[in-house]
């Protein structure tokens, strides 16, 4: 049985996590997402888990690495400074083919910027974010019922590909509370992990490691990693589509903005606008294909909404090779982008 | 005739050539700790954690699990596997770059938090794998590739005394220096290593052993010097000794 709670975003993330089995966290405090490691620091002991306050959020993700590496599940989170700290764990997790969650719950940059909700870190999400040829997978919720769903789907999908799958919220859908079903039934599926490091009893010993000096270590570790993302690439595309049947104009956008970019097609809509809204759910991997059939079936023009100076347009850009017209409008550091502004936007694309 | 076996590899010690230089003691102390592993029963329940360093290829050598960390974080990864494994022996192994330098912050808190683990610390007073640069154990007027005239106190401060450093937090349980520049000091480092792992074991919580050992090739000495210079030298500048141990016996 499942149940409806009045929830933040980020404790929705954390129960989710607990849901799915997390009995391992570690981080450090950073603000938008202090409910995370808060709310676990009291959750996990309760149902025998850990929780460990970290010296630094280069601890944090290396502690997830160690726990990662027996097969554990284990998480951190963070906001965008923190994750740049982060990003030589998450190279090293990726090369090593462990399995975690992370999240980054974004605020303004770059630098210390401030605290309020931002977009910025698409690039450093979706491109690797570290050294080395990777990805992780990147999921974009855009309320608090997502933050719990896609902390269970996270776990689910690095178990699955053996690799690190990133939450990338932000802080007012980290700090906004809405009404979240609870998968109270939800019944954790844990994969056997024989590479995992549990002593070595009855096999030979495991090595967790992304170092090979010899000529072609590292060319064969890099075979098996793009392999692994073309497969992720085949089968963990992930969109929502709102009035895109019939749209000669549609607005994409993730997150809080694709939220705020939902209120403007309904009223354009009403006004007798054949307008649409295209969600990407997985940021990587990223959903080109479904964006170029739209283009190729009716969709001439696009507006890309987001919280930051343009990153997410590129891929869009790149979705339908400047075939039709692909306008942008942002917002930086901290400010969110305004129905009317975006409603002014779409005019002018139309006319 | 028959002949008595008085000598032979540890089980935990895979029979390869080690690639370290010639005269090195980082095939001194695997060997030591593998054969503490092995004296408690413990190879099948063993967990290493291979530094960056010279003794990254650890993992080739040590025949039970071992996970890579980056520079400097071995005491988180650890951290992490303890917490997860808590039955299981878990040791990190780790240079003095990598312990000292790059991972001090983690170094210090790992064992401020009384992670029940061991930190096996080698100091040969330089950054051995990258050629020879100055390491934060480096001696007052020591050369090293990046210190062309000796390191200057004035400019790059003074070696940092680990195990001095470290005895002073609560948490820890023992903290022991010793050195594998002769017999004597072998001895004592196994003996070190065998109760850093009992207390480990038992759930003691934290304990740290100090090597001093040699770089012969970076320090551009034989084998035979380069010993001598880690009793004469090094030993002085880093006095062998119980720390701290809470667990006299």
């Amino acid at each position: 049985m499942s149940k409806r709670v009045m929830m933040k975003g980020n404790i929705a993330l954390a129960e989710g996590a607990v849901i799915a089995g997390c009995r391992f966290y570690f981080g450090y405090p950073i603000t938008p997402q202090n409910e995370i490691p808060e709310y676990m620091s009291s959750r996990l002991p309760e149902i025998g888990g850990t929780f460990v306050q970290a010296e630094s959020e280069l601890a944090s993700i290396n502690m997830v690495l160690g726990a990662a590496s027996t097969g554990a599940r284990a998480m951190t989170t963070t906001s965008s400074p923190g994750f740049s700290l982060m990003q030589e764990g998450v190279s090293y997790l990726a090369a090593c083919h462990l399995p975690c969650l992370l999240a980054n719950v974004q605020r303004g940059g770059p630098g210390l910027g401030n605290i309020n909700a931002s977009q910025a870190d698409y690039f450093q999400a979706t491109k690797g974010g570290g050294h080395g040829d990777y990805h992780t997978i990147v999921l974009a919720p855009n309320s608090p019922q997502e933050m719990m769903d896609f902390a269970i789907l996270g776990f689910e999908l690095a178990d699955k590909y053996r690799t690190p799958s990133l939450i990338l919220s932000d802080g007012v859908i980290g700090l906004m509370m809405e009404s979240v079903e609870v998968r109270d039934d939800y019944k954790p599926n844990f994969p056997s992990k024989p590479w995992a490091l549990t002593g070595c009893k009855d096999r030979p010993k495991n090595v967790i490691r992304s170092l090979w000096l010899d000529q072609d270590g590292v060319p064969l570790n890099n075979d098996k990693l793009q392999a692994k993302y073309r497969e992720i690439e085949k089968n963990e595309i992930r969109y929502e589509e709102y009035l895109t049947e019939d749209a000669e104009a549609v607005i994409i956008a993730y997150g809080l903005s694709s939220r705020i970019s939902r209120d403007v097609i309904e009223h354009m809509r009403g006004e007798g606008h054949k307008v649409g809204l295209f969600r990407p759910i997985t940021l990587y991997p990223f959903p080109y294909k479904r964006i170029a059939e739209l283009a190729g079936k009716g969709v001439k023009k696009i507006l890309t909404v987001e919280m930051s100076a343009g990153q997410m347009v590129e891929d869009v850009r790149l979705a339908v090779e400047c075939k039709i017209q692909v306008e942008f409008y942002g917002e930086l550091g901290g400010y969110f982008p305004s129905e009317a502004e975006i409603y002014k936007r779409m005019k002018a694309l139309l006319k | 005739m028959t002949q008595n076996v008085i000598y032979e590899r540890p089980e935990s010690m895979v029979d390869i050539r080690l690639h370290y230089c010639p005269g090195c003691g980082h095939g001194t102390v695997h060997r030591l700790i593998c054969e503490a592993v092995d004296e408690l029963g413990m190879r099948e329940k063993t967990i290493g954690i291979a530094p960056v360093g010279c003794a990254v290829s650890a993992y080739d050598y040590f025949d039970f699990d071992v996970c890579e960390a980056a520079h400097g974080r071995a005491a988180a990864v650890a951290t992490g596997i303890k917490r997860a494994m808590p039955d299981h022996l878990v040791i990190s192994y780790q240079g003095d770059g990598d312990l000292a330098s790059i991972g001090m912050g983690e170094t210090i808190h790992a064992a401020n938090r009384g992670e029940n683990i061991t930190v096996i610390f080698i100091n040969n007073a330089n950054y051995g794998m990258t050629g020879g640069q100055m390491a934060p154990t480096t001696l007052v007027g020591q050369v090293t590739t990046t210190t062309a005239s000796g390191r200057n106190p004035l400019t790059e401060g003074y070696p940092i005394r680990m195990a001095e450093l470290i005895s002073n937090l609560t948490a820890v349980k023992y903290a022991v220096r010793t050195t594998v520049a002769d017999v004597k000091g072998v001895r004592e480092t196994k003996k070190a290593i065998l109760k850093a792992f009992k207390l480990q074991i038992e759930g003691k919580g934290y304990s740290f052993v100090e090597v001093l050992s040699n770089c012969n090739t970076n320090w551009k000495m034989t084998p035979v010097d380069s010993n001598k210079h880690v009793t004469d030298v090094l030993a002085a500048a880093f006095p062998p000794g119980v720390y701290k141990d809470e667990y006299k016996e």
